[in-house]
């Protein structure tokens, strides 16, 4: 097998195994589902209110509106939005100093972490991500995508995952110099509820304070493809707002990789 | 040429601690301090010391997860810390209080990842699998979730994993740590077979020394980061000035034995201690005793490993 193939392969087992890993608890997913559910249903009738007042606030009609809160309530978990997935398990592994057993391997550390969040992205995207929408269509009525509009919206929420990937792990990677994450987190968890348009679309914000939102990567996570489904980025802008995901899914990737090799480097240099 | 080559390694930390209110002092600690040995293919080699005496760091640098301060080393032909990936390849490494398996995962899973990410071939993967999970009796295992294994399964579990792409080298750090004496003898056992068939090199470092008498030849000591001892296990009990007992069992009660050679260290109604130095040949003492006193019973006791390694720190 050729050096590529071979990787791939590698990422691919462990992007299955990591899928394979949540799905053994049904339980907890049954009831994420429900939970996800109920907030989508709570947070309709209040969009319902608002947009009742202001018919049109930020640009979308009220069933527009509606299927914003579904789609935000199906990529809460999709994107990990407050933590937890492969990011918790490398600040788990590095406050107990298993990080050891994941740096002597001959293998990305980056690239394990990033495969296996992905995984674990789809299964939570196949599950309490589809079953919510599901219910949210039945109850509510949603807008549905275009054919382009769907597609886009898949290629988004990959790249959701990859974004909000990326800021988890230099959130994680703290942990390395702070030897806890859990103040960092909790900020993140804050910033992320804010800034990636779970609790208020971004475009409701005042002037100013929305172009600083809309440009931030936190915007990757719910903001961006929930318009995209919404169709309201269509041909070249569509591109754009893809573009602008693919652009931050570098950049902070790249970061990753910075801080892990100051981070190997304190650990194998300094010695922990 | 030795396979692991270690010469003049050192290792320092430097400790920041608070020193009043905004001052920090550092202090310099030498974990390892001019260490030098060389390991032959093949060997079997125990790597003792009391906490804190080295031993993991030692192990760190060997693995290339700790770059030495000073000194070299050479494993396998490479350089641990510089050539880390490619050493991974040619060694395994098993802690006894880590896990290199997936908590969530069947054992079957975390084997099938290992072979993805070490490259292993089909051939060598199957041959492996089937040769370990027989010897190490985890064949109704496999598909148990790891989390819900035993810490004595768990640990046979991660030797197998550390096998399977056929390092050259084995490191296990306390790898019996917390494990009953059935599933000791057991693990013991395999190595000793896994040395002996495969030529595997093992280095150990464990506090349990009936691991090192059942299985090293070969014993280095270490205490504040410098081998005090590297020899045959035999040569440590000479050299650690530790002595044999004779225990004597008389007919009738008498006072303390006098006979050249043998000190008297302990009398109980009939029965006697006598002390007298582990490379003395006991055959001249039981003959003058026997030759002196109606002797009803006789014993010889060897040293135990712990007391000469004892005497070894407190030097």
């Amino acid at each position: 097998m050729s050096g590529a193939l071979h990787q791939f392969s590698l990422y691919a087992a462990i992007a299955t195994r990591s899928f394979r890993r949540y799905s053994t608890y049904t339980a907890a997913t049954l009831a994420g589902i429900f939970t996800n559910s109920v907030f989508g249903i709570i947070l309709s009738f209040a969009y319902l209110a608002l947009w009742e007042q202001n018919p049109s606030a930020g640009g979308y009609q009220a069933d527009q509106a509606i299927t914003f809160v579904w789609i935000g309530q199906a990529l809460l978990m999709t994107i990990a939005l407050w933590s937890g997935g492969a990011t918790d398990d490398l600040a788990e592994r590095i406050r107990n100093g298993d990080i050891a057993v994941d740096l002597y391997r001959p293998v990305s550390v980056l690239g394990w972490y990033l495969a296996a969040d992905l995984g674990r992205g789809l299964y939570h995207f196949a599950t309490r991500g589809v079953a919510p929408t599901i219910v949210g269509a039945l109850l509510f009525g949603l807008v549905l995508p275009s054919a382009a509009g769907a597609v886009g919206f898949l290629v988004s929420v990959v790249l959701a995952v990859v974004v909000s990937f990326a800021v988890r792990f230099l959130f994680a990677a703290s942990a390395f110099w702070l030897l806890d994450a859990t103040g960092p987190r909790v900020l993140l968890s804050v910033l992320a509820t804010f800034f990636s348009g779970l609790t208020l679309p971004l475009t409701l914000f005042p002037d100013g304070l929305r172009q600083v939102a809309l440009a931030l990567p936190f915007a990757s996570y719910i903001q961006t493809p929930a318009d995209i489904w919404l169709g309201r980025h269509a041909g070249p802008d569509l591109l754009a707002a893809i573009g602008l995901q693919v652009l931050w899914a570098v950049v902070l990737l790249g970061m990753c990789a910075l801080v892990l090799r100051a981070a190997t480097r304190k650990v194998v240099v300094q010695g922990g | 040429m030795p396979l692991i080559e270690v010469r003049d390694l050192s290792r320092e930390f430097t400790i920041r601690r608070r020193a009043g209110v905004l001052r920090r002092e550092s202090v310099v600690k030498h974990a390892v301090h001019d260490l030098s040995f060389e390991i032959d293919a093949g060997e079997m080699v125990g790597y003792i010391g009391p906490n804190g005496a080295g031993k993991s760091t030692t192990i760190k640098m060997l693995t290339g997860i700790l770059v030495p301060s000073g000194g070299s080393a050479l494993v396998a032909g490479l350089e641990p810390a510089r050539q880390r990936r490619e050493l991974a390849r040619r060694i395994g490494v098993v802690f006894g209080q880590r896990t290199s398996l997936w908590w969530d995962l069947p054992l079957r899973d975390s084997f099938e990842l290992l072979r993805r990410i070490y490259r292993i071939p089909d051939r060598t993967f199957r041959r492996n699998l089937e040769d370990h999970v027989a010897l190490l009796d985890l064949g109704d295992l496999m598909d148990t979730p790891v989390r819900q294994l035993s810490l004595g399964q768990r640990m046979r579990g991660d030797i197998a994993a550390a096998l399977l792409h056929d390092p050259e080298i084995l490191y296990l750090d306390e790898p019996t740590i917390g494990l009953d004496v059935v599933s000791k003898g057991r693990l013991r056992e395999f190595l000793r077979a896994l040395n002996h068939e495969r030529r595997t090199t093992l280095m150990l470092t464990t506090h349990d020394l009936q691991d090192i008498e059942a299985l090293c030849d070969r014993v280095i000591v270490i205490d504040r980061g410098t081998a005090v001892f590297d020899g045959p296990l035999s040569s440590l009990r000479i050299n650690g000035g530790a002595s044999r007992t004779l225990v004597v069992d008389l007919v009738d009660e008498a006072p303390a034995i006098a006979i050249e050679g043998a000190q008297v260290v302990k009398v109980e109604g009939p029965r006697q201690w006598l002390s007298f130095p582990a490379d003395a040949s006991a055959a001249p003492l039981v003959a003058q005793v026997a030759a002196a006193y109606d002797v009803a019973d006789l014993s010889i006791h060897e040293p135990a490993i712990e007391d000469v390694i004892r005497q070894l720190y407190s030097h």
